[in-house]
């Protein structure tokens, strides 16, 4: 109430300043118009749509197939979580599920998008706060685990690798003593950003209390992932409704009591420690099933291998109907939801019975995570809304669409 | 070279006296040109990479490359700027950054100036430096660089006053504001030993006062873009990075002078002695400096960045106080063990 009068007495002293689109904290192209009293941001109304690629309205008139890269290109930093959201989706409608490996192998890869993604969420955070050198530290580790992307699919950043009934190809042994070899040794990378951050006395000044979203807050603003749990409120989809094998798999989900930007940076940084817990336990069991079959083996929905088609008549009937017209799904609709690096990243797909969806939305948990900086932001000085953002982990591919 | 400029009678001592302006200001625009190459390789090793190295051998022709960009850079007023105090901000910065050095003694005699209030004049000088900063901060017609221009005047202000205080102290053990004096006094132990405190104060204050990592808030490009120079192109921001990398230096140098004994040689004692001291003064004053910019780098590298108001409750609260104190300690030592130096030495 004191903050409202506050306002409302400044009124005539505020002026506005417009972060972005192009301004180093903005994170992509977000444009932020903020209202101000000297250092003292009164409003923060952000602006978005500057990427709007018109993506729902695309996968529409594509095949299922032909919708899958379109989640790569999303949130950029976490593909392959994107891509599992819309795989898990239309192996609902199907009523399908993929065999084993293929589980594991999605799942493996799914944490390493984690990794991926929660290095470049906390260092470009501290970059905003104006620490220099962790975003150039992960970048070069980043740069490994884009390596076993490409090694897995050919693409370092775009992967179109998950399939429905699957993934589409299997990856070697050497891969996965690789990425093995890699994640034994990660623990190491992450005390060093321990150490140029966590107790870092001006990071701590610059995060401790800043931003602080209560559990309830977080509820209303429709918050998930880290933004949800650094509240405090212990909620996480691989745990309460797992997908694929998170139910067999050992982790535990960090819970922040502050819900500052600093606990949503402490917990990025735990949930890397259980990725690579997650990792290493995938690959112990990818281990002891090699050679099992990494998609379904039903031609309806996956591709036939080269070589049958060759002898078969049946294998390349079925090979050249799944790339025209691709697979048709029964009409329905479904919410298949993933814990993505950033929270809840799910689809609600509509099927009409044809070989296209008849309507495909996607919740960005970046979308949610923005609307709520305005609350969040409010009351604070300028470079602590630089702060926020940082802690919001926003990526525009997936809030424009 | 002598006879030459003895030639000209009269105008003799103008003749030397440009001569040596010369003679400081051509090594001082080097240095500054080569500190952005030290700042980027230093930076690069503890970011593990590699830094400019395309540029001629080791990257060393970089600095002059950039300078050459930056020359051939279009000129851009932007429209409801003030052109006048734009354009003539960046070149007041630069014009500062280099008159300073008139007093600095490099060596044993070597000094263009060696006047008895050289302290004083340096610190004029340096807090004629928030004038730049504010203008081109006002003249921009720009908010982001308006609230860097403000940023900037404010911290500098409130750096400077611990700066004049442990100035002060410093000014208690030697008893004259004569830099060479300064520097001779140290002889014995330099004054970073018994002052260890208001010395690492004094780094902390100069890293504020060249509004450099972790108070690089002016120009927080974070939140500001670019502070106060977000609207400057070609050469006027050049004469603002020069400006400031000059400061770096320039701070660097009293920090030297003050506490690091000067151009005075270190470990010059015992078998030590006769090897340090061939080494000439003027290169341990450069060696001392290059140490003193080495940890610019390195808080840049490592630190982020102070909030507005957390660096002037360090600067009011934290730094004042404790100047205060050591300076009002320092002088009742110096009394009461009656090592208050001589008047008039």
């Amino acid at each position: 109430m004191v903050a409202q009068q506050e306002i409302a007495e400044d009124k005539d002293n505020t002026y506005t300043i417009n972060l972005g689109p192009q301004h180093p904290a903005a994170h992509g192209v977000l444009r932020l118009v903020v209202e101000m009293s000297g250092e003292v941001v009164r409003r923060c109304d952000p602006h978005i749509g500057l990427l709007h690629r018109g993506t729902e309205k695309l996968i529409e008139h594509k095949t299922y197939l032909q919708a899958m890269p379109y989640m790569d290109r999303l949130d950029y930093v976490s593909p392959m979580a994107q891509e599992h959201a819309f795989v898990l989706a239309v192996e609902k409608l199907l009523g399908i599920a993929p065999p084993i490996r293929g589980q594991y192998i999605r799942v493996m890869f799914a944490e390493v998008s984690r990794l991926l993604n929660h290095l470049l969420a906390i260092t470009t955070g501290a970059l905003d706060i104006g620490a220099t050198t962790p975003a150039l530290w992960a970048f070069e580790e980043r740069e490994k685990m884009m390596a076993f992307y490409e090694r897995a699919c050919g693409a370092r950043l775009h992967a179109n690798y998950y399939r429905v009934g699957g993934v589409a190809l299997d990856i070697s042994d050497e891969l996965l003593e690789d990425i093995d070899r890699y994640v034994t040794g990660y623990h190491k990378f992450v005390d060093e950003l321990h150490g140029l951050l966590t107790d870092n006395r001006i990071f701590k000044q610059r995060t401790v209390d800043i931003g602080i979203v209560s559990p309830e807050q977080a509820l209303d603003w429709g918050c998930s992932g880290p933004m949800l749990r650094g509240s405090g409120y212990a909620w996480d989809l691989r745990k309460s409704q797992p997908y694929d094998v998170y139910s067999e798999l050992d982790f535990d989900i960090p819970i922040g009591t502050s819900g500052d930007c600093y606990a949503r940076y402490l917990i990025r940084m735990e949930e890397m420690g259980q990725s690579v817990r997650l990792i290493r336990q995938c690959i112990a069991k990818l281990r002891t099933m090699k050679g099992l079959p990494v998609r379904l083996q039903d031609r309806k929905v996956t591709p036939p291998n080269r070589g049958e088609m060759k002898s078969s008549m049946e294998a390349l009937i079925h090979h050249f109907k799944l790339y025209t017209e691709g697979f048709h799904v029964p009409a329905g609709e479904t919410y298949a939801a993933v814990e993505s690096p950033k929270g809840e990243f799910a689809l609600y797909l509509v099927a009409d019975g044809t070989n296209r969806p008849y309507r495909c939305h996607i919740r960005a948990p970046g979308f949610a995570h923005l609307s709520a900086i305005d609350t969040m932001a409010r009351g604070h000085m300028l470079a602590d809304a630089v702060a926020i953002i940082g802690s919001l982990d926003v990526v525009f591919g997936e809030i424009d669409r | 070279m002598a006879d030459l400029i003895n030639l000209l009678g009269p105008l003799a001592p103008l003749a030397w006296i440009l001569l040596g302006i010369v003679a400081i200001v051509v090594p001082v625009l080097l240095g500054v040109a080569y500190l952005t190459y030290y700042e980027r390789k230093v930076m690069s090793a503890m970011q593990r990479r590699q830094g400019p190295a395309l540029v001629g051998p080791f990257g060393l022709l970089q600095p002059i490359a950039d300078g050459l960009k930056l020359l051939g850079k279009e000129w851009i007023i932007p429209s409801g700027a003030n052109p006048v105090v734009f354009l003539f901000a960046p070149f007041l910065t630069f014009f500062l950054s280099l008159v300073a050095w008139a007093v600095m003694p490099f060596g044993a005699g070597l000094v263009l100036a060696d006047i008895n209030v050289g302290i004083l004049y340096l610190y004029a000088i340096s807090s004629l430096g928030v004038y730049g900063l504010i203008m081109s901060g006002w003249a921009s017609n720009s908010r982001y660089a308006f609230l860097g221009g403000l940023r900037s005047a404010a911290q500098m202000v409130s750096y400077e006053v611990s700066m004049g205080l442990i100035m002060c102290t410093v000014l208690l053990c030697v008893g004259s504001f004569n830099l060479t004096k300064i520097v001779l006094a140290q002889q014995t132990v330099w004054f970073a030993l018994p002052l260890f405190p208001m010395f690492v104060t004094y780094f902390i204050s100069i890293l504020a006062e060249t509004n450099r990592h972790p108070f690089d808030l002016p120009e927080g490009e974070s939140e500001l873009v670019g502070g106060f120079f977000t609207e400057y192109s070609s050469m006027n921001f050049a004469c603002f990075m020069l400006g400031e990398y000059a400061n770096m230096i320039m701070m660097s140098s009293i920090a030297v002078t003050l506490f690091l004994g000067g151009w005075l040689p270190p470990f010059n004692f015992w078998i030590f002695a006769p090897i340090v001291q061939l080494v000439p003064g003027p290169i341990w004053f450069g060696l001392k400096i290059a140490l003193v910019l080495f940890f610019f780098i390195w808080a840049r590298a490592a630190l982020p960045r102070y909030r507005y108001d957390q660096l002037m409750r360090l600067g009011w609260k934290v730094f004042l106080p404790m100047c205060l104190v050591w300076l009002v300690l320092t002088a009742g030592v110096l009394e009461i063990f009656g090592w208050l130096p001589k008047t008039g030495m």
